[in-house]
């Protein structure tokens, strides 16, 4: 395999902190050595001159919805892996909400051999809590952990039964597995598609109040504290949920949780005349639970951001409120509207880039999120500044479900590497 | 049965083994040792219980436990009823007492109880005025298999003490597992349990045992491993995600038995499932399962009982 030596790049090490210039170069697939003024090395090597761009590792999405198998028209892993190698994105880790659900050793077999054939952004994949994402039966999750999948989760369904929860945290202790909640108490929030509020009385729709997250997370934290089981929280988007976790950590709970773009780059006004585009689950909440959520990133309270990648088709998506689909498609946004945190001085860039690769690395025990010599040569080159707008029409993921269409942003990823090798470059 | 034994059992009812001393345990062990001989005798049949009456009530399913029973009271030469009392047909609590009652009125001298409630039997012990032992109450104690295991055992190693036991598997809901480390502690043997964390009950590492939740570490240096029987409504979800899972982490066959000494006895309590909790081949292996002789130990374990029992009732000759 032949080397590729980046020179003039603003290395960012979320592990370390570090922010320098200087330079990286790659060898067999891993980071050979990082520092300034690199000799050239003998033999074959591509020379990138990144102009002072920065170079960081590859973004680590812990939370995506892909449609394989079963619905590959809306986001298969070949058109995932793309368009999150396009958005920088060098691991990106499914739910396991497919059809069939991801609740078999079988399935998660399968999901690794496609991500091997498609040779892009690395999949990985949650299994499944329970079975068939029932609610109610585990799954074999040692077998399931030992085929590859990283944790478990039902998806976007809680798991609301609290035996069945308290079990399953047990039971995943067992072997020292995650478990991930969709932290929403189903019976205060199945009626709603928005956050309850102004805005939805005036809409004249359902609403979800605040509480139906929060109720979920204090209960989890209560089993977690019963159990001793690992515990991550997915999307928080509440400022009682991110308080109850602030508590936990501080009491040494064994607990984890991340958000999503636009949890902190949007509130409920979003919603607007019924834009369908935003609903999504959790939904948009009000503007002080948009920053609480900041400050959460902004404390380490909540560690990661993730894309909350959903995609849906036009069918699932032009229908009347209520009855649309919710979620929205993340993976080519994720960089840029997380950056707007960095451009809005809420936080540093080696912080930032931390809650998107290291600290979901962590989480999930995978080795990215370090430019360390030794570590897979998973990087993603990008220029922070350059100002541009989203275009949802030049999106390489299958659907186009985005509220951001329009959106001016900075920060633009020139290129993605995956154990070397270059999965995405920006032309021209 | 010499005639210069002196017998010092000084409890009404055998309830549970929590309570017991080691020299009331080890009086049992002995006395069974003697029992063990004439079980293998043509003539099986001794006349101490001759004319005394001892009824088998059952409100749960056993046929094993119950027959064993049955046989060590007739072939002491008392006289053996057997009464099942379907779950399903009493109501709990005061109909218990009821059935007391009207037992009572019936003078047998020894009653067998085995209720599918946790402390049914010492209500019931509490309720009548003859000798009563406990076959197993809910999720409590089953102290007459705790005692023929520890037969078992003693036999093949020739002492208890200082003897390394994993007991593994469905803790959480074993008679079987409580009465075994309440009587192994007692004896100066080390208990490990080992199972996955949904079979385990809260602070089971407070009843003196060390907890583990792999085969491989739980295994490590045993001298005994004892299975426990999963139950089949517990292995499709709630408690163990499935059959396979179960038996590939949980199952005991030749590779995880390797942990162990290389002279590890297998025990099972029975019935057995088999490829679940233990693979088929091992269980009947003779070189390393003891399971069959666990239930020859189980007859004469229960004469042991018995015989102490129906003495310290004083309505007997008193052994001289």
């Amino acid at each position: 395999m032949s080397s590729t030596l980046f020179r003039n790049a603003r290395l960012i090490d979320p592990e370390t902190g570090r922010d320098e210039k200087g330079d990286l170069l790659v060898e067999n697939g891993k980071i050979a050595s990082v520092g300034t003024s690199l000799p050239q090395p003998s033999g074959e090597v591509e020379i990138v001159d990144c102009a002072g761009a920065c170079l960081a590792p590859g973004l680590v999405d812990m939370r995506v919805q892909l449609r394989e198998p079963g619905a590959e028209h809306m986001e298969s892993i070949e058109s995932g892996a793309t368009a999150a190698a396009a958005g920088g994105i060098t691991t990106l880790v499914m739910l396991p909400n497919t059809e069939p659900v991801i609740d078999d050793v079988a399935l998660v077999e399968f999901i690794a051999r496609r991500s091997r054939d498609v040779r892009r952004t690395i999949v990985r994949t949650y299994a499944a809590a329970t079975k068939g994402l029932g609610g109610r039966e585990l799954t074999e999750m040692g077998l399931l952990s030992a085929a590859g999948a990283l944790a478990f989760t039902d998806g976007v369904k809680a798991i609301s039964d609290a035996l069945v929860m308290r079990r399953a945290l047990s039971y995943a202790r067992t072997f020292d597995l995650l478990l991930i909640q969709h932290p929403e108490e189903p019976s205060l929030s199945s009626s709603g598609g928005m956050n309850e509020g102004e805005i939805a009385t005036r809409l004249g729709l359902p609403g979800i109040n605040p509480v139906a997250e929060t109720i979920m997370v204090e209960r989890d934290l209560r089993l977690v504290e019963v159990t001793g089981g690992r515990y991550h929280a997915a999307h928080v988007t509440t400022r009682g949920s991110i308080e109850a976790i602030r508590k936990a950590k501080a009491q040494g709970l064994p607990v984890t949780c991340d958000t999503a773009p636009p949890y902190f780059g949007l509130n409920e006004t979003a919603v607007g005349d019924y834009r369908t585009f935003a609903k999504l689950s959790p939904p948009l909440r009000s503007e002080m639970d948009r920053r609480a959520v900041i400050e959460g990133l902004q404390d380490g309270t909540i560690d990661a951001i993730a894309s909350d990648h959903s995609p849906h088709d036009q069918d699932s998506k032009r229908l009347p409120f209520a009855s649309a689909a919710s979620g929205i498609v993340g993976l080519e946004t994720l960089l840029p509207l997380s950056l707007e945190l960095f451009h809005n001085g809420q936080m540093t860039l080696p912080k930032l880039l931390k809650a998107l690769s290291r600290n979901p690395a962590r989480i999930l025990r995978l080795p990215g999120g370090q430019l360390q010599a030794g570590t897979p040569a998973d990087l993603v080159l990008f220029d922070p500044d350059k100002p541009w707008r989203i275009k949802v029409e030049t999106f390489k993921s299958k659907t186009k479900n985005s509220p951001f269409d329009g959106r001016p942003v900075q920060g633009f990823v020139l290129r993605t590497l995956v154990s070397g090798l270059t999965v995405y470059r920006h032309d021209g | 049965m010499t005639s210069a034994e002196q017998i010092s059992f000084p409890h009404r009812h055998l309830l549970g083994i929590e309570g017991l001393k080691s020299d009331e345990i080890t009086l049992l062990l002995d006395r069974a040792e003697g029992y063990v001989d004439q079980n293998r005798q043509a003539d099986k049949k001794r006349s101490l219980l001759r004319g005394r009456t001892i009824i088998n009530l059952f409100f749960e399913n056993s046929t094993r436990t119950r027959t064993s029973f049955e046989l060590a009271g007739k072939r002491l030469g008392g006289d053996v009823i057997n009464m099942s009392v379907a779950a399903s047909s009493i109501k709990k609590g005061e109909t218990l007492i009821d059935t007391a009652m009207t037992l009572t009125a019936m003078h047998p001298d020894v009653l067998i109880v085995r209720h599918p409630e946790s402390g049914a039997v010492r209500l019931l012990a509490e309720k009548v005025d003859c000798a009563v032992i406990n076959a197993g109450d809910g999720s409590h104690e089953h102290p007459t298999q705790a005692i023929l295991d520890a037969l078992t055992i003693r036999r093949r190693k020739g002492k208890l003490a200082g003897l390394e036991v994993a007991i593994c598997g469905d803790v959480l809901h074993s008679r079987v597992a409580r009465s075994n480390i309440a009587l192994l502690n007692t004896m100066g043997a080390r208990v490990r349990v080992v199972a996955p964390r949904t079979l385990l009950p809260a602070e089971i590492g407070r009843l003196g045992v060390e907890v583990f939740h792999n085969m491989a570490d739980g295994l490590k240096g045993a001298d005994i491993v004892m299975m426990l029987r999963l139950q089949t409504e517990r292995m499709h979800g709630s408690f163990v995600p499935s059959i396979r899972e179960y038996f590939h982490f949980f199952g005991l066959d030749y590779a995880k038995l390797a942990a162990a000494k290389p002279d590890a006895m297998v025990m099972h309590p029975g019935p057995m499932n088999r490829g679940i909790e233990i693979d088929t081949v091992l269980a009947d292996d003779i070189d390393r399962s003891m399971i069959r002789q666990q239930v020859e130990m189980g007859v004469a374990v229960r004469m042991a009982c018995l015989d102490v029992l129906t003495r310290d009732l004083g309505n007997g000759p008193p052994i001289q």
